[in-house]
This record gives structure tokens, sequence and C-alpha cells, in this order.
């Protein structure tokens, strides 16, 4: 039998659900819409006079082989920043969730990081790795490594990479230290009891029955890493050297809002807009059918 | 709680009525908004400009607001155009003067505020090698230059006698360097040489130093389909030395900015190209004895060097506004220009004078003979009249032109790429680019 709570009429349902809806629709389908229209235009930067280009834009940046180089910069990076994230994260769960005491101390301080802002993150991390005054890059030359992340496209990414997964690690530490609380002892025990050692236990057991909330950061983290990992960039690299961490959106804002080019930047969030719904699509319809409930 | 809340309000009010009557006289004055883009000294110094401005008479009031970098506060002019928002002055830094100039509808050509508002202005007055950056090529002034500068060489002397070196060695010309700096790497320097705005130094203003075009269309001045003409013989001579300086650890690349100062600040690095302008920074913070020099040239392209070109901002008027604010805008302008204010600004920043008469000025205050090198860069913008490889740049996009210089300046320093593989890339991808503004501005 289903137990469902019906509405007379339309008028209250509506009400409930405008806020939700007003705010969807001002701040992400009007801004879209006005997005992919604007990638068919090339306009003046003070918005005077635009010509039409049709798809002129987009075959621009197909053409553009640093825009592709820039996909395969951000498919690295993300999956470097959700690999570094989750990895961690899970690692100081299990551990954290293993101490009998002290165990709220552990995990207020592993949380703090949290509170940093990216922008502060990345000017921290910059500060460290600074090629001529940073502390790290003193000891690095101390044992006869050379670190140069104005001129290495490696070491560079290196940096960005950490740099936007240190302070994202206490959000992952959070969810995983939940559900690992939420893993029944019992079944734990009876596999203990089975003989099955801690790690035997952790990857049959524990593994699985967090694969809804693993599933749940794998999604928050990529499009966390496409995003909001902007300030991280910014700050640390601008993009360089040459294009080595040019990510998608880093891109956006530079040829958009340094550069004036509104028709380019515009068309480039189109594509990103749908990159990010095609990743979502797939995420959902593939990795979802492995995810236990 | 309540009785407390109405005594608030109550004072509140008071408080109202107290500060009306100077509410209602700072309304009777004009009010004319300025943007900028300094902080620290800098910003201190504008901020003196418009207060000594707003004392010396009673009709205008100018609100000067600081608006982030020139980057941002460009971007935050545009953004207010948009919204119908925008101020009466605007500050721009010199990469976006063709934006600024192919946006008609958007600014009102200095030379019309002057004109119209009837104060005495004579184009004649300014620098001929500084306004051409923001004068058409039928002689209109379209911005009023406010803080120019031209690259120079900056002079370690302590840490080159540390090396071995004798400080007052012959540094004029780019084969005279490469050979100090052999001595130097050998006599033991970290930090032989090293720049701040690669693109500005080691390709704008080398080209227009040699007098070789940097773009076609006498570097866009003459037309919105003018090309990149980077990958010449002199640019590309050029880089591939310092590309051997930067593989040889001679020259120490620092980033795409001007983050090399510090490290010349500090005494680390012996050689520092870098624009006039820092002398306010150099000279509060260097710990050593330093000397200003002439750019260097290669003497095997030219027997001498043609003037450098600046760098820096210059004062945008938008359009939009009532005619007595517009008044208002052309008395600061004019007070800016005077020889005074210039001659201070000049002997204070390292920033160029901007008229003539400033220049006189300082040199007839005996400000030069006190602080040796601080003409350098004056003489070398005006020793030579303009060419058309030398006036200046008017380039769309160019603040992503720019990057991508960068991009490709930094591929060759890593070692990635040979200057011409690298240039070429540059302009194929630099000229991409241009045609887009060549579209949008159609």
């Amino acid at each position: 039998m289903e137990k469902r709570v019906t509405f007379r009429g339309w008028g209250l349902p509506f009400f409930l659900i405008a806020p939700q809806i007003i705010v969807t629709v001002v701040f992400f389908f009007y801004p879209a819409i006005q997005a992919l229209w604007q990638s068919l235009f090339i306009p003046d930067p003070f918005g005077l006079s635009s010509q039409f280009v049709g798809l002129g834009n987009f075959i621009f940046l197909l053409n553009d082989e640093f825009y592709a180089a820039s996909f395969l910069t951000t498919a690295v990076f993300s999956t470097l920043v959700t690999v570094c994230t989750m990895v961690p994260a899970l690692f100081l769960a299990v551990v954290a969730d293993r101490l009998i005491k002290g165990s709220g101390t552990y995990r207020t301080l592993l949380i703090w990081p949290y509170a940093v802002a990216p922008a502060v993150a990345g000017v921290l991390w910059l500060f460290m790795f600074n090629t001529r005054v940073g502390l790290v890059s003193w000891y690095l030359g101390q044992i006869g490594y050379d670190w140069n992340h104005v001129l290495n496209g490696g070491e560079a990414m290196g940096l960005v990479v950490v740099a936007s997964a240190w302070g994202r690690i206490s959000y992952n530490f959070l969810f995983f230290f939940a559900a690992l609380q939420a893993v029944p002892r019992s079944v734990i025990e009876a596999a203990a009891i089975d003989g099955a050692r801690f790690w035997r236990r952790f990857f049959t057991i524990v593994l699985p029955l967090l694969s809804p909330i693993t599933f749940f950061l794998l999604v928050v983290n990529i499009v966390y890493s496409f995003f909001e990992t902007f300030g991280v960039i910014h700050t640390i690299t601008a993009g360089g050297p040459q294009q080595s961490t040019t990510i998608l959106v880093y891109k956006v804002f530079s040829d958009g809002f340094v550069g004036q080019d509104l028709g380019s930047s515009s068309a480039q969030s189109v594509i990103l807009l749908v990159i990010v719904g095609l990743l979502t699509v797939i995420q959902f319809k593939y990795i979802e059918k492995r995810v236990h409930y | 709680m309540k009785k407390n809340l109405l005594g608030t309000l109550g004072v509140l009010s008071l408080t109202g009525a107290l500060l009306a009557p100077s509410v209602a006289m700072a309304q009777a004055q004009t009010e004319v908004q300025f943007w900028h883009a300094f902080t620290g000294r800098l910003g201190e110094l504008v901020a003196e400009q418009v207060a000594d401005f707003n004392a010396s008479q009673n009709d205008y009031v100018v609100v000067a607001s600081h608006k982030g970098n020139y980057t941002e506060t460009l971007n935050a002019g545009i953004a207010a155009f948009r919204a119908d928002e925008q101020p009466h002055i605007l500050m721009v830094f010199e990469v976006g003067t063709a934006t600024m100039m192919t946006a008609g509808g958007a600014v009102k050509p200095v030379y019309e505020v002057m004109a119209e508002s009837g104060a005495s202005f004579d184009p004649d007055a300014y620098i001929g090698a500084v306004k051409g950056y923001y004068t058409t090529t039928e002689g209109e002034m379209l911005s009023l230059p406010f803080n120019s500068s031209t690259p120079v060489l900056w002079v370690n002397r302590d840490a080159m006698s540390a090396a071995g070196v004798d400080p007052d060695t012959d540094l004029s010309t780019w084969e005279q360097v490469d050979v100090v700096l052999e001595q130097l790497k050998a006599g033991g320097a970290s930090c032989p040489l090293v720049t701040a705005w690669q693109s500005w130094i080691h390709l704008e203003n080398l080209s227009a130093y040699h007098d070789v075009p940097f773009a076609s269309k006498s570097n866009g001045f003459a037309g919105l389909d003018t090309e990149l003409m980077i990958n010449g013989e002199a640019q590309l001579a050029h880089l591939s030395k310092m590309g051997e300086w930067a593989r040889d650890g001679k020259f120490i690349y620092t980033g795409r900015r001007n983050e090399g100062g510090a490290n010349f600040r500090s005494g680390e690095c012996v050689l520092f190209t870098e624009s006039s302008a820092g002398y306010a920074g150099i000279s509060d913070e260097a710990e050593f004895d330093f000397e200003v020099r002439p750019l260097p040239y290669w003497k095997a392209l030219v027997d001498s060097p043609q003037n450098t070109i600046i760098g820096g901002a210059s004062l945008w008027v938008m359009s939009g506004h009532e005619d007595d604010e517009y008044k208002g805008v052309a008395e600061f302008l004019s007070f800016l220009s005077t020889s005074d204010v210039q001659a201070a600004w000049h002997q204070n920043t390292g920033y160029l004078p901007i008229t003539a008469e400033a220049g006189e000025a300082t040199r007839a205050s005996g400000f030069y003979d006190e602080n040796p090198g601080t003409d350098i860069a004056l003489i070398q913008m005006t020793s030579k009249k303009p060419t058309a490889n030398s006036k200046g740049l008017r380039l769309g996009f160019f603040d992503q032109i720019r990057g991508v210089i960068d991009e490709e300046l930094e591929a060759i320093w890593a070692g990635d790429k040979s200057a011409k593989e690298a240039m070429d890339s540059a302009k194929t991808r630099g000229d991409a680019l241009l045609r887009r503004f060549e579209t949008a501005n159609r």
C-alpha cells in the first residue's frame, strides 16, 4: 500500500516550490540562456555593438590547439585533485575511527583547513614553495632538488593540485568519518570472528558499505575541481607556465575578464556547461549502478 | 530596551540635523568621479593630487576611488558603463588603449572635453613620445597621459664588485652585457640578470629601440588589419641570446609581472631590466649602492638606438555625463598637467613628466644632479624623434596577446622551444586574436 500526501489544487504546491524555482531561474537559467545567446556574437567590451558570427566562436575554439590542450589539463587536474582529496581523507577517517581516546580533538583539527578560503590557501602554499624565499623549496634545494614551478609545468601542476586538495580533504574526511560510524559493528565483529584481518575487513565490508558516500563525494569533488579551484590557480600560477595549469574555467575567466573577449568566453562557458552536464549524466547512469544503498 | 532604542533614534536624527548643512554645501559643488588603480605610495600621491585640486577651487570635488589593479580597474569601468554608472575619469593602462579607442560611444576624447570647456589646452606642451601613444594619426589627443615610464637597466654596484667586476664597466650594449654576465657567473653571482615585464621590455621596447616593427600597419596605428611581426630577425636574435643566458643560469626567470623586483631589491640579482618607475621602490628598500643605466641595445643591429616606448596608464573621460561635470573634468586634467604637479610626480615616482616644461623645471631645481640617473628615462625617450616603429603600439586584445607572448617566452626560457618556433607560434596565435578584434569592431 502506498502512502502519499496530495495537495488539493495547484496554488499551495506552486507557492511552496516557488523560492527554489525563482532562485534557479534567476541565477541559473537566465545567465545560461544569456551565455548561449552571447556565444553566437563577437561583442565589443562596452556592449555598444556586436557582430553575429553564428557558430564562429565555437569553430575558433575547436581550431585552437591550446583550447584542446586545456581539456587535457582539466582532465589531469581534476583526476589528481579528486584522488588526492579522497584517498587521504578516507585514510584519515579510518584511522580516526579506530581511535578510542581523543578522537574529538583529531576530528576538530582535521576539519580546520576547510575554513581556509581557496585563494588564501593558494597564497599560503605559494609562500612555502616560492622559488626564491619559500621554506620548502629551500629545503628541497638543500637536498639537491632545484624547485622551479615558475618554469616547470609539472611542478606547477603538482603545486596547484596539492593546494586545491589540501583544504578539501577536511570536507571529505567529515563525510567518510560519519559514514564509518554508521557501519554496523556487528557485521565487522562477525567478520573478525571468522578470522578476517583489518585490511581484509576494510576492503570487503567497509568499503562497499561506504559506496554511496564515496559516489557522492566523487561527484562533488569533480565539480569542485572544475569550478572552485579558480582562486588557487589565480593566486599561484595564473595558468602558467606556458599553459600548463590553464584549466577550462580559468580560460573562461582570462579570455572574458582579462582579455575582454566576451564572445569566446561565452562559447567556452556553454561548452563547459555541456561537459559538466554530460559528466553528471555518465556518473549517475553508470557508476551509480554499482553503488549499494 | 525600548527607551534605549528611542534614545538612539533621537541621537541619530540629531546627528542628521547637524550634518545636513555640510551635506547641502557639498552638493553645491559638482562631483567628478575618478577611478584609478594605484595602491601604496602611488595611491597616497594620487590622493594628494586630488586633495590639492579640491582645495584649490570651490566649484568641483574630485572623488578618487581605487578599483583594483589595472585589469580590474578597466573591467570595473566597462561593467559600470554597461550599467550606466560609469565614472567621469577612468584610468586605463596602455595595453587597453586600443580597446578604449575603438569604443567610440563610450568615451569622450580629451581634446573635445578641453575644447568644449574652454580650458587652456596646448597639445604641443606634452612630450611627443609620451602623448603619441594616446593621440590619433590626425594629432587629436584622446586620453591624458598620467603615469608613463620606460624600461631602463638597474645595476647593483656592490654585487658587481663582489663578483669581481668593475661596477663602472660599460653596459650600453647587449654585447657588453653578454661579456659581463659571463664574468658575473664566473665570479659566483647566483642571479646575474633578472627582468620585469618581459614582453614589454624584451619584445615591445626591443623592437622600438632597434627601429623594427612589432606589428604591421605602423604597429597598429594605421588600421585594425594589423599583424604581428615579432618573429623578425632582431627579435629572434635577442630572444635566442636570452634563451642561452637562461639555460646557462645567467638570466633568472621569476615570473610574468614584476616579481623580479623583490630579487633585485634584496640584493640577490646584479642586473635588472625594469621600468624607470621602479625608482620609488628600489630607492626605498635597496641597502646597496645602485645605479640606473640606459637600456642596452645590440651594436650589431644599430649604430645608435631609437627611442624606447612607454608603459603606464592614461586617463580616459567617459561619455554620458552633464556639461558642467565635464567642465570640472577639464579643470582637473589641466591641473594635473601643470608644471608643478608634474615635476613633483616625476621626482617622487620615477614616472616621466608629461610636459617638457615639467622636465625642465626638474632639471633647473637640481634634482637630476642630486639623484644621478633619474633623467636617463627622459633622455632615452626624447633623444630621437619617434618613427612609425617607435611611436607606440595599438593592438586590440593586447592584454591577451601579451599573455600569449608570455607563454611562448616561457617555452624559450625552459628550453622547450627555439626562439623562432616560439615567436612563429606567438604570431599565429596573436594574429588570430587580432582578427577577432577586427571582427568585433567592424
